[in-house]
């Protein structure tokens, strides 16, 4: 962190700080639902909750519209409720439903909505980093401002992937933002036992403006972001946010079922706990006087109710059929 | 008309079809020295923003293809030998070939890897496949394996119109093959619709890429000795054009597959299985695959030239199906 190559003192402001606390409280909150419907069994297939991690999706796709590209991971509900896609269609997904993201096909690892330029979790690990590289060079070709971010994880630091983005990205000056959501934890691995050196230090040799952040203070993930994305919109090409992190559920939800014994400590868990990302920009919040604790109130019933509609709106809605799955394979084309 | 190399058909394909639609971009390694020839004069005429030596790093190159052809950006991602394709897989198999589908259709992939196929120029075992099976297997791509320089552009100009997934190979040793080619821009071969290059009455002879070629002398020296070949050229080997096929083989009674891929899980093994199916009734023989062997291509050109399909084996294989 000696370095930092993204100086800012930009603010959001607290209206803007309210909306996205909000936006943090949907992305928890409907997790935890999905949480509850894969343990007891309700959900078809796994899911990888981002709980803890919430503010970096949040800060950064605050800065973002409609046109801009998100590209996501396993663990990409946070991405894309943050990208202004609907709990509607999230929890329906999840849930294989027709009325889901996409219709059902798709699943917990691969939300997509392409009307809000989220182009997708991704189930191969740092495969959303190379469409995100992708949909820089499109929007660097149409020449319209728009940029794209690349969330991905400690672990997919390590795939070829991402140095070969990298080096590309750098030398043809992509509009470009590399997040790497720092949790520590690649499935059940400690990071520092399968990663060599510091990641960002490797973004640095790349000659790309690099920043390690606290990636649980909403505010500095916000600050380094506006100016990464700025310098992309004018052209001035890619930069790389490390944000420290951890996800306060396990890998999947399933992983009680299998691990022996635990990996990481209950001590570890419960110190990043006093870190988490929700309480803490509340509390700011509240210091600014911007929030009272009715305030809070107001929101977790908004929230709650969001999900509680969202859920019945999946529970009420068809699983596909067969000619969905027909439709969806070619463009004009039966497979 | 106009007579061309296969290669320049692919050539004025790429022009006519960037001139026709200004999104389009091309990348890959060298594409503007042009080993192949196919990419010659593109950077020259469209500029570095829509065409790009890339380093080499086929991962990321696939994958932003993809990316690219997601946001709205038409793609060409030129791979140079087939084999590069398997380095850069994850972009074609688990991004390209699943991603509409897993988006609920959301996604349209206007994205064309173009790559050359098929050995007999010595160039070893990793630059020598043929790996149009594999990719047979993937679910959601289409291929195109061009034999002549018509095809080739009306392919590729298909492919460039289009919104789905393609992989193009180019048989290498086709390449400097000569043929009419239409002047029309819009000029077009479908996806999924075979050449039936001579009609017969007594066997089918269906051939892939390098082997449309040997299997055309092989008819002419099958016709010398009183044997019609009904011979087709699938040109698309997703989507299979199995009505023209087995249409041919309910006439004929017998089939010969000529495929340079190896036999195993080959595309002359899947056609073989489909007429198997669908035509078993009509055969008069049993099917007979021209393939090359399970094993990787040696390098020495007499080994080379022992493995690989030619008209003699195609004309092998047909005789005793004829006298099956
Ligand atoms: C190419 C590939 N290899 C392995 C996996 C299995 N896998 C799923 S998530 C994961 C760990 C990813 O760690 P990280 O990138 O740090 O993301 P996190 O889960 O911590 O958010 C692995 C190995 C996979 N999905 N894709
Ligand atoms: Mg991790």
């Amino acid at each position: 962190m000696s370095q930092s190559d993204l100086h800012h003192n930009f603010t959001p402001g607290p209206e803007r700080l309210k909306a996205m606390l909000e936006r943090m409280l949907l992305i928890r909150r409907t997790e935890e639902q999905l949480g509850a419907d894969s343990r007891s069994g309700e959900l078809p297939g796994n899911v990888h909750l981002c709980a803890g991690q919430e503010a970096i999706a949040v800060a950064v796709c605050d800065h973002l519209s409609d046109d801009d590209y998100v590209g996501s991971t396993h663990r990409g509900h946070g991405h894309f409720l943050a990208k202004g896609g609907s709990a509607r269609s999230l929890i329906a997904e999840v849930h294989g439903k027709s009325s889901g993201a996409c219709g059902g096909l798709g699943g917990s690892m691969h939300v997509t909505d392409l009307s809000k330029g989220m182009i997708g979790a991704n189930g191969i690990v740092g495969g959303g980093i190379g469409l995100a590289a992708g949909a820089a060079l499109s929007a660097q070709v149409a020449g319209q401002g728009q940029v794209a971010v690349a969330f991905f994880g400690d672990g997919a630091s390590s795939q070829g992937i991402l140095s070969e983005v990298m080096n590309i990205a750098v030398l043809w000056k992509l509009p470009l933002l590399l997040v790497c959501e720092y949790n520590g934890y690649s499935e059940f691995s400690a990071s520092a036992t399968v990663n060599a050196g510091l990641i960002a230090d490797r973004a640095r040799a790349f000659g790309m403006p690099t920043e390690v952040i606290d990636g649980n203070d909403l505010e500095a993930v916000w600050a380094v972001a506006a100016v990464a994305i700025d310098r992309a919109r004018k052209g001035e090409g890619p930069s790389f946010i490390e944000a420290k992190t951890y996800r306060l559920r396990g890998h999947l939800e399933a992983e009680d079922g299998f691990l022996q014994a635990p990996y990481r400590s209950e001590g570890e868990i419960d110190q990043w706990r006093t870190r988490d990302p929700i309480p803490r920009l509340a509390q700011r919040l509240v210091e600014l006087s911007a929030l009272t604790a009715t305030d809070i109130e107001a929101l977790e019933a908004n929230v709650a109710a969001e999900v509680k509609d969202a859920l019945q709106f999946a529970h009420e809605s068809e699983p596909p059929g067969m000619e969905r799955v027909l439709s969806s394979v070619f463009v004009d084309q039966r497979p | 008309m106009v007579k061309m190399r296969l290669t320049q058909a692919i050539n004025a394909a790429y022009f006519e079809e960037m001139e026709r639609n200004e999104r389009i971009v091309l990348f890959g390694e060298d594409v503007e020295v042009s080993m192949f020839g196919d990419t010659r004069g593109l950077h020259a005429r469209f500029g570095s923003g829509r065409v790009r030596n890339t380093p080499i790093s086929e991962s990321a190159m696939t994958g932003m293809a993809v990316g690219a052809a997601m946001a709205g950006t038409p793609t060409i991602c030129h791979l140079m030998f087939s084999n590069f394709a398997l380095t850069g897989f994850d972009g074609i198999a688990n991004q390209a070939a699943k991603l509409r589908l897993m988006t609920g259709g959301q996604a349209r992939l206007p994205v064309t890897f173009v790559a050359a196929i098929g050995a007999g120029t010595s160039t070893g075992a990793q630059h020598s496949d043929t790996p149009y099976p594999m990719f047979m297997n993937l679910g959601g791509i289409n291929i195109a394996v061009p034999a002549t320089p018509a095809d080739a552009k009306g392919l590729m100009k298909s492919a460039l119109r289009g919104f789905n997934p393609t992989i193009f190979l180019l048989p290498r040793v086709r390449g400097a093959t000569a043929g009419e080619v239409s002047e029309d821009s819009d000029f077009l071969v479908p996806y999924g619709k075979a050449s039936v290059l001579q009609e017969g009455t007594d066997i089918t002879i269906v051939a892939i890429g390098s082997c449309v070629n040997h299997a055309l002398r092989a008819a002419k020296a099958l016709k010398e000795d009183g044997v019609s070949v009904e011979l087709i050229d699938p040109r698309t080997l997703v989507p299979l054009d199995t009505d023209t096929i087995v249409a041919s083989v309910r006439k004929t009674g017998r089939l010969v597959v000529a495929d340079e891929a190896r036999d195993r899980c080959s595309a002359a093994s899947h056609i073989a299985a489909v007429v198997g199916d669908e035509a078993f009734s009509s055969l008069k023989a049993p099917i007979k695959r021209v393939t090359a062997p399970n094993i990787p291509m040696p390098y020495a050109p007499a080994l080379e030239r022992a493995l690989l399909p030619d008209p003699e084996k195609i004309m092998a294989a047909a005789m005793l199906t004829m006298a099956g």
